[in-house]
């Protein structure tokens, strides 16, 4: 288990920039999301720590060691594919023992080392079969017994829960993390999804075009995005952006955009919204509206507790004085970048 | 029309229809066949009926092959042919046709298209500057300048045929291996030549069938009667000014026939899996 640190990572193919200058820095044992819309650059960079490709500029190191010229086997470190690149013509056990085999361990080892992966991971009835007869969340577990098995660097996951119905996603989440903490293993995960970032990493970094825009927890990622990209991009619905008076744009979060009485007094900046949609969640209300006096491209949201707000009383084409508490309220400067006053 | 009527005219038209085909495709090895075995009275008095025994069948022809002339020779020179020239085909072919297939750019699919058409140059124009090279090889009258020549047409084809197979094949399976500890060439050999068996066993029915059956390269480049093929064989020493030897010219090609029916219907499946693999996604 080692840090993974990047310099400055850029990535070409020929006109195109995939990677723009990534600098990152997992400790050891952390577990990174990498989060970004789809071609962001995200997985050209996951395969570039492994060394399927080479970089056009920049460090890696892992371990402390420059290991930009490696090839992938001395890098020691696994990767999980997104449709998890099991060895069909293998059976689950060569599969899992076939990088202890290209290493040359003894067989006594390997045959210890699948053992102890397969009881890990629970597969161990599943040993004899072909990777066509298992199932999807069979699969994945296979796929990361072969990836821990010879206990690597670092882990790297693509998308690995993307061939997973919805059901099993949250399960296979919360195996993995689980999974992760209790071995301590440096992971560095790729994913689209929000979810899955917000639920399973200790870190994340947001990545659009090739940039790294904003690393940090979950908590800060959400809670103080360092651009209008991230405050977009992460939360369901996104954060609503208007244009402020003053020059820049101002932020506020859908659940902290309440109706007046709803927000007990002190510090609250008042809206008069109107209402032209509203959607049952059954946890929630999400209502869609326009604010009097601000401009912005998308609808205004706001999620309401559904116990507190009766749904009579929030009906389209009527207005309403909404608040959001000047905590709550965020700032960007005109080019979109977090402005420091509160 | 009622209905069952209508249906039945549309099974009635569906065998008619595919018994035509089955005629067409087998009356010629049925002729072989019977032919192979008549005796020369029956096969030439005209009276007779022509498609069947009207004398008792006879080994004459075969055990006259195998006794008169160098049939067994020929038989092992186009077996020794075919095999060289199959590993040959193999051991360049795959690699080639995995190449074209992992090059990303376009040049990788221009190059393969470049590749494939080489094939559609007919040998009826390449046999005069190919006899120049056999003859300053000093292969000319030898069965070795045939393994030679023979690879100048199925290396394209295969390797285009192998192109099409390795694209279907999913790359993280490589990507896998390479990240567990292995080389680039460690991953071709030990996930994509493992799983593109179908491929290659089409390829090596493809490439014995195609030397099996070749004319004009045998004809041009072989005189000697101990080095020729099996095609030549039959058709050059069975047939003597205007006296064709029908009986064993049939019996001929029937046994050089045999393995190949065998060959092909055992593979059958793997065959069409072989030629449809890189087609559908």
């Amino acid at each position: 288990m080692a840090a993974v640190l990047t310099r400055d990572i850029v990535k070409t193919f020929g006109e195109v920039n995939a990677v723009n200058g990534i600098s990152l820095r997992v400790p050891d044992g952390e577990f990174m999301v990498l989060l970004g819309p789809s071609g962001c650059g995200k997985t050209t960079f996951l395969r570039i720590i492994c060394g399927l490709e080479q970089q056009t500029s920049g460090d890696l190191l892992i371990g402390g060691n420059v290991v930009n010229d490696m090839p992938p086997r001395a890098r020691g470190i696994a990767m999980m594919f997104q449709s998890y690149g099991l060895y069909p013509h293998y059976t689950v056990r060569n599969n899992i023992s076939f990088p202890l085999r290209t290493q040359r361990m003894p067989s006594q080892d390997i045959q210890k080392k699948v053992d102890w992966a397969a009881q890990l991971l629970d597969i161990g009835h599943l040993l004899d079969r072909r990777p066509r007869q298992l199932s999807g969340g069979e699969r994945q577990r296979v796929a990361l017994a072969r990836a821990l098995v010879r206990e690597p660097t670092a882990l790297l996951l693509d998308e690995p829960l993307s061939n997973l119905d919805a059901k099993l996603r949250t399960s296979a989440r919360q195996e993995i993390k689980n999974f992760q903490q209790r071995v301590g293993l440096t992971t560095i995960y790729v994913t689209h999804d929000q979810v899955e970032a917000m639920g399973m990493g200790d870190r994340i970094a947001v990545i659009d075009h090739g940039r790294v825009r904003q690393v940090g927890t979950p908590t800060e990622i959400y809670e103080d995005p360092a651009d209008l990209f991230v405050a977009t991009f992460v939360g369901a619905p996104p954060m609503n952006i208007v244009t402020h008076n003053g020059g820049g744009y101002l932020g506020f979060r859908p659940e902290n955009f309440l109706p007046r009485d709803m927000i007990e007094d002190g510090g609250a900046t008042e809206f008069s919204f109107r209402v032209d949609r509203s959607e049952y969640l059954g946890s929630e209300r999400i209502v869609y509206g326009v604010m009097d006096g601000f401009d912005s491209k998308q609808p205004i949201t706001a999620k309401l507790p559904p116990a507190h707000v009766a749904e009579g009383s929030i009906r389209p084409g009527e207005w309403h004085p909404f608040a959001v508490k000047n905590s709550a309220l965020r700032h960007f400067d005109t080019s979109g970048n977090r402005s420091s006053r509160h | 029309m009622p209905q069952p009527i209508a249906r039945s005219l549309r099974g009635t038209g569906f065998v008619l229809g595919v018994g035509f085909f089955v005629i067409l495709a087998a009356f010629p090895f049925y002729w072989m066949v019977i032919t192979a075995f008549k005796q020369n009275s029956d096969l030439y008095d005209v009276t007779n009926i022509p498609f069947w025994f009207n004398e008792p069948p006879t080994l004459e022809h075969i055990k006259y092959l195998f006794q008169e002339t160098l049939f067994a020779r020929w038989l092992l020179n186009s077996l020794i042919i075919g095999v060289c020239v199959t590993a040959i085909t193999l051991v360049t072919a795959v690699p080639a046709g995995y190449s074209l297939a992992r090059m990303t750019s376009r040049k990788g699919e221009a190059l393969g298209i470049m590749i494939f058409l080489t094939y559609l140059v007919p040998p009826t124009l390449l046999f005069l500057p190919l006899s120049r090279i056999i003859a300053e090889l000093g292969l000319q009258n030898s069965m070795w300048s045939l393994v030679l020549v023979y690879p100048t047409f199925t290396i394209p084809f295969c390797s285009w045929l192998l192109m099409g197979f390795f694209k279907a094949l999913p790359v993280e399976i490589e990507e896998a291996a390479i990240v567990d500890g292995c080389s680039l060439f460690g991953a071709f050999i030990k996930m994509a030549v493992p799983l593109s068996v179908p491929a290659i066993l089409t390829v090596v029915i493809f490439t014995f069938t195609l030397t099996l059956q070749e004319f004009v390269y045998a004809l041009t480049f072989i005189s000697s009667s101990d080095q020729k093929p099996i095609t030549l064989g039959v058709s050059t020493d069975l047939i003597r000014g205007d006296v064709f030897f029908w009986g064993e010219i049939m019996a001929g090609a029937l046994i050089a026939a045999i393995p190949v029916a065998i060959a092909y219907n055992l593979f059958l499946d793997r065959f069409i899996a072989g030629i449809t693999g890189g087609a559908v996604k």
